[in-house]
């Protein structure tokens, strides 16, 4: 710490009842600069101390893991029954890594994303130190693009980390063998670890709208559960309507729609359209709910 | 053929689009028809006849007639005889019967104005449908040479073999064309899907307003309208008749609106189980290979690949025949079929990109390649089945066209006994007919537990695929039959052949979900005989390290195989092999990236970047409003004028608030709880906004995110910190947060004041409500700010550490800077302020300083035992004004009269006096106030 050099040592604390001295003219302060309020780094290190950063940091690198396990103690089973995915994952890495991106991206990335941008400015609010932070004073769109810039480094961050370890433990355990569609298509590894990856980032864009809601909710709500949840439930409502084949086109609106698209990257030729109209609509939810947030919070009253 | 058509009722719907439809009846040779036709918004234009299927109605075709009319062409649908509204019996589309009825529709047409002709009573005209009328596409081509396209859907070739099918040929066709069946006569009675196709036939005829039907058909995946290509609506499916009525012809009431001579027909083969010679001739005459010879005209023939009713063979005949007989082919396997659904969306948009070209000359040519959809067995996200399209050049073995790839793979396994139970019962199971879509889909989950019963098969395996193949078309395989002497077996062989997909783990996948039966004579001598069976036509991914497996059983669920028990030795023939074709396609995907989207993306984006350039230039604007003007304001720390905030809910917190904190003032803002001190506060660090009145640091007014801001430190409302972060590491990220240089923060200073001691280095969620307290003084006080404000510093400090706490504010002001503190006690506010401003109820309600107020100017108070008295004394001195008295105290305005002069003529009057002082009003105003409040 540096202010021990700067400490006479016989000065009297409020603990004895006395105050230090306090220097009445310093040299002219610097001039405040809006621009290099909450730098990137501050608020990076001020998240990451953070336990469920790294609670959900730790389980998506183990969840890889945990389904190779399971993959490991489940039975052959009895030799009828059609084909199933859990075979198909077990064929290669890559094939393994494109399972546990699918069994991942419809809820736990969505949970993750949800945390990471609800949580942020609902918990400083729950903490009282949101207050502080814009009496310092941190302008409050900056503020909130702070805040999404690290969410999002950190979402992206985790959106990759889960692929990476899917695809090493998936290669020790399965091999580096091609990867092998349902539909008979086969794909060498490398074009594949390629797809996977770029599949990571897809679903981290189509996401976009998940955080840019769940901004929106922590902007308008003291309790993070609150923005993370309703957030997700957004989501999962979301994916029901997009089961109920009746409703046709409709489902076409529905942020969910092309959550799935990124599928299309496994196959030989790519079929764009669906990944293209997935970041459309996934943009255009985004920048709805991001302005509805920069909005609100403008125009709030912080009571907290 | 003159056009005998009449018009007899004519009703304009409403226009529905662009496309407007009028209802009519015609009557032909042999009936009279419920039709619709289908106008588009320019005429005159090519028509499209648009037949329906077995048990449908002209308005299960509704939707492909709608579409057809959306692209520009005049579509007519009619209920076939028999069917819907229309009168007349079912003939199986017999040439005299319903093709007559068809061919008078293209006469009708060709009368109207509207079609297009190509020469006189020659309309420009195409004509499309799916199975029942699908089949009436190829006749009616083959019968009217004035049709200029066709596009049969999930269609016969030759209704014989499709109801009863052999698969076994002693010499067997070439196999030239991926899917060519063995079409040999005597086959095995597809009893299942008969008796579905024929019940759709009886009972009152749907009048066409009930789509349960077609909705029934609707795959999960296709997305589209579930009235594509009717299908033969099953009997669970068609809710009107619940109990059988008696026709009016006087037939039988098991003919339904068959025809008699159908009807006998049908009632011999369902009750024998064999093709007797007159059934033999009238599915000849329904069958389009009887025609398919003399069709020129373009062909798109749809097939699907999951159809046990009309299987690929089928449709690998009409196009073998027809471009033989010299007409364009193109032949598309879809997903769907009898078993899985109606043509999607995509493919009917095929169909209508093949009339565009070929009717109207309109779009790209379409060509003549070969279009099949690989169906994986893994289910996506949302049930849908997983599939891709490819797309080959051709179909090969077509005059002209390359030839067939195929694989040959050897058969392993010795000759088995496979045993025939008396009765065929228990049966495997190997599709649901007439179900369709999802249920229908499901026969494929199904089978895997039903197909082979213990006993009944013989199965012989290939080597594992080295690599992963895709199979499309008939795979073939040689068996030997015989007979064991001794053993019960009758002169014929009724068997079942099929192809599964092993994976190493022993997981069965049946391909197709179909069978091929077959029905062979066996020596009497136990000699074997030696065939060669063409097992059902597939699209199927196998993976490498799979391995096929044929089995040849003995029953079948879906088909009469026979009654007799039987036993047979099943062995692979001389070339024990599997013969595999393949055709290569290129993945149909439209690898081009979608316009309207990406522009979409593009606008999205640049709006974004639009928002955020017109936020930083509003900022700045709002930066330079808030500049001072006025540079004597800008020595004047805090400057609040007629201050107001009313909550939404309409609760005005603070009215008319208006104060000045001046330069080295240590301000006390005293007030109950409630005054709506703490509600200035929040305004003042721009927390919320006010509604009225103004708040101006150093000439700078205040606002959200204000910059003057930063000459503030704060602390209001309690602590705020990460508890997940030590004390030391909130301070230290708190003032890298505010961008300053960490020189400036004084963060010793800020520490030392804390007073935590060792404990600064733990988390802050482990401190006592004094520690934060302690720690959130310091941060407001680090970087020394000009003003700082604390609202309520000394809650929860100890007497010493309150004693510091004065201290501490009052050194502070001295250097020049300022002290804005707030309190509710007065105490606090008069040991520690120099100024004070009173607010109650939201209004400042006394301002001055601390002397000042207390001092109320000259009063004084004096406390004696005789007020009543003392208030007489007090009166008769000179100058003395204003005398009250008070309980055990009498107050008086001395007016420079010396205090001591006051009390020595008290003592003098005898009046004895405890104390005398300054009257503090303040107190008295401020105990009323507390008083006030803390009344219920």
């Amino acid at each position: 710490m540096t202010d021990h050099s700067a400490d006479p040592g016989d000065l009297p604390s409020t603990v004895r009842g006395t105050v230090g001295a306090l220097a009445a003219d310093g040299p002219p302060s610097a001039p405040y600069r809006p621009g290099r309020t909450l730098p990137l780094r501050v608020e990076l290190v001020r998240q990451l101390r953070r336990r469920r950063t790294q609670v959900a940091f730790g389980l998506t690198a183990l969840l890889p893991v945990i389904l190779w396990a399971a993959f490991s103690l489940t039975d052959d089973g009895p030799p009828t029954g059609s084909l199933n995915l859990v075979d198909l994952a077990m064929g290669s890495g890559t094939n393994f890594a494109t399972f546990a991106l699918f069994a991942s991206a419809s809820f736990l990335l969505v949970v993750v994303v949800a945390l990471f941008f609800g949580d942020t400015v609902a918990a400083e609010a729950s903490w009282s130190s949101l207050r502080y932070l814009l009496a310092a004073p941190i302008p409050r769109a900056r503020l909130l693009r702070q805040k999404a810039v690290v969410a999002g480094v950190l979402s992206t961050a985790v959106l990759l980390v889960l692929p990476v370890v899917a695809l090493v433990v998936g290669t020790l355990a399965y091999g580096g063998g091609d990867l092998v569609s349902p539909t008979g298509e086969s794909l060498d590894y490398w074009t594949a670890v390629g797809r996977v990856l770029l599949g990571a980032i897809y679903v981290a864009v189509q996401l976009s709208w998940v955080a840019a809601l769940a901004t929106l909710l922590s902007v308008s709500t003291d309790a993070p559960l609150g923005a993370v949840g309703g957030a997700v439930m957004v989501a999962i409502v979301s994916q029901i309507l997009n089961q109920i084949t009746a409703l046709e086109d409709l489902r076409d609106y529905l942020p969910t729609r092309y959550a799935t698209a990124w599928a299309d990257l496994l196959s030989s030729q790519i079929d764009w359209a669906g990944m293209t109209r997935g970041l459309f609509s996934a943009l255009t939810y985004a920048l709805v709910f991001w302005a509805a947030a920069v909005w609100r919070f403008q125009r709030k009253d912080v009571t907290s | 053929m003159a056009a005998s058509a009449l018009t007899t009722g004519v009703a304009a719907a409403a226009p529905a689009g662009e496309v407007r439809t009028s209802e009519q009846r015609i009557r032909t040779a042999g009936a009279d028809l419920d039709t619709t036709l289908y106008l588009p918004a320019a005429l005159p234009a090519p028509a499209v006849l648009v037949a329906h299927g077995f048990g449908g109605s002209k308005a299960s075709v509704d939707t492909d007639a709608r579409e057809l009319a959306e692209r520009g062409f005049v579509a007519l649908t009619w209920s076939a005889r028999g069917f819907g509204a229309s009168t007349g019996q079912i003939a199986l589309n017999a040439p005299d019967a319903e093709v007559a009825d068809a061919v008078e529709l293209v006469d009708w047409l060709a009368a109207r104005p509207d079609v297009r002709l190509d020469g006189p009573g020659d309309p420009r005209v195409g004509v499309t449908g799916g199975s029942y009328g699908g089949a009436l596409s190829l006749l009616l081509a083959g019968h009217d040479r004035r049709v200029d396209a066709l596009a049969p859907v999930i269609t016969w070739n030759d209704l014989a073999q499709a109801l009863f099918p052999n698969a076994a040929a002693a010499q067997p066709p070439p196999a030239d064309t991926p899917a060519r069946g063995a079409f040999s006569g005597d086959g095995v009675f597809k009893s299942g899907w008969a008796g579905v196709f024929f019940s759709a036939g009886l009972g009152e005829a749907d009048t066409g307003q009930d789509e349960a039907a077609d909705a029934s058909a609707a795959p999960p995946a296709s997305g589209g309208s579930g009235a594509g290509a009717a299908l033969p609506s099953g009997p669970a499916a068609d809710p009107a008749p619940s109990g059988a009525s008696l026709p009016a012809s006087g037939l039988p009431a098991n003919c339904g609106r068959f025809t008699a001579e159908v009807c006998t027909a049908y009632t011999e083969a369902a009750t024998t189980g064999r093709l007797s010679a007159g059934m033999a001739e009238l599915l000849r005459r329904s069958s389009p290979a009887t025609v398919t010879d003399r069709i020129t005209a373009p062909a798109l023939i749809v097939q699907g690949e999951a159809d046990t009713l009309f299987g690929l063979d089928q449709a690998d005949a009409n196009a073998r025949q027809i471009a033989a007989a010299g007409g364009p082919v193109k032949v598309i396997w879809y997903s769907g079929g009898h078993d899985g659904g109606p043509p999607g969306e995509p493919l009917r948009g095929e169909i209508g990109d093949w009339f565009d070209f070929h009717l109207a000359g309109r779009g790209d040519d379409p060509g003549t390649g070969f279009g099949y959809t690989v169906v994986s067995g893994v289910r996506g996200g949302s049930n849908t089945p997983t599939t891709r399209s490819l797309l080959a050049p051709e179909y090969p073995g077509l005059p002209g066209r390359g030839e067939l790839r195929a694989r040959s793979l050897p058969l392993q396994g010795d000759p088995q006994l496979v045993v025939r139970p008396a009765g065929g019962n228990p049966a495997a199971i190997t599709a649901l007919p007439g179900l369709g879509g999802a249920l229908g889909a499901l026969g494929g989950r199904v089978t895997a537990f039903t197909a082979e019963l213990p006993g009944q098969s013989a199965q012989f395996r290939t080597a594992p695929f080295e690599t992963s193949t895709l199979v499309t078309g008939a795979p073939r395989v040689q068996l030997a039959l015989a007979r064991l002497p001794g053993q019960p077996a009758p002169a014929d062989a009724v068997l079942f052949a099929k192809v599964y997909e092993v994976a190493p783990a022993g997981t069965r996948t049946l391909l197709g979900s179909a069978v091929a039966p077959f029905r062979i004579a066996v020596p009497a001598d136990g000699s074997p005989v030696t065939t060669t069976v063409t097992l059902p036509g597939v699209v199927a991914p196998i993976e490498s390290g799979n391995s096929l497996m044929v089995s040849v059983s003995t029953t079948d669920q879906g088909y009469a195989g026979g009654v007799e028990p039987a036993v047979w030795l099943v062995g692979t023939g001389p070339d024990a092999a599997l013969t595999v074709p393949e055709v290569p396609g290129e993945n149909v995907t439209a690898s081009t990236v979608p316009i309207g989207p990406l522009v979409g993306i593009g606008v999205v984006l640049a709006l974004a970047l639009l928002g955020w350039v017109a936020g930083r230039v509003h900022g700045r604007r709002r930066a330079r409003a808030a500049a001072p003007t006025d540079p004597a304001a800008a020595e004047v720390p805090l400057r609040i004028r007629d201050l107001a905030k009313t909550y939404r809910g309409g609760f005005s917190a603070v009215k008319d608030v208006s104060f000045d904190v001046r330069r080295g003032m240590v301000l006390g803002l005293l007030g109950p709880n409630g005054a709506g001190k703490t509600t200035v506060l929040r305004m003042l660090m721009g927390l919320i906004t006010p509604t009225a009145g103004s708040i101006s640091a150093f000439g700078e007014r205040v606002g959200p995110g204000s910059p003057v801001l930063a000459r503030i430190g704060a602390f209001v409302e309690g602590p705020g910190f990460l508890p997940h972060l030590s004390g030391a590491d909130n301070l230290r990220l708190y003032w890298a947060a505010t961008g300053r240089p960490e020189a400036e923060a004084h963060l010793g200073e800020a520490l030392e004041i804390a007073g935590l001691g060792d404990s600064v280095h733990r988390r802050v969620g482990t401190y006592s409500q004094g520690m934060r307290q302690r720690l959130a003084i310091a941060q407001a006080m680090l970087g020394l700010p000009e003003l700082l404000v604390l609202d309520e510093p000394t809650n929860g400090l100890d007497p010493p550490q309150i004693h510091a706490m004065r201290e501490l504010l009052r050194r502070y002001a001295q250097g020049g800077r300022t002290v804005l503190v707030s309190s509710h006690l007065l105490a606090e506010v008069e040991q520690t302020c120099t100024h004070v401003v009173v607010m109650h109820k939201g209004r400042v309600v006394a301002d001055g300083t601390v002397d000042e107020i207390m001092a109320g100017g000259g009063a004084a108070t004096f406390a004696v035992d005789a007020p009543e008295r003392a208030a007489a004394v007090l009166g008769a001195l000179d100058g003395v004004r204003s005398v009250e008295v008070g309980t055990g105290a009498v107050h008086a305005e001395l007016n420079g009269t010396p205090r001591a002069s006051a009390v020595r003529a008290l003592v003098t009057a005898g009046v004895d006096v405890t104390s005398a002082g300054p009257r503090r009003r303040l107190e008295d105003a401020f105990l009323q106030l507390v008083g006030e409040d803390t009344t219920p």
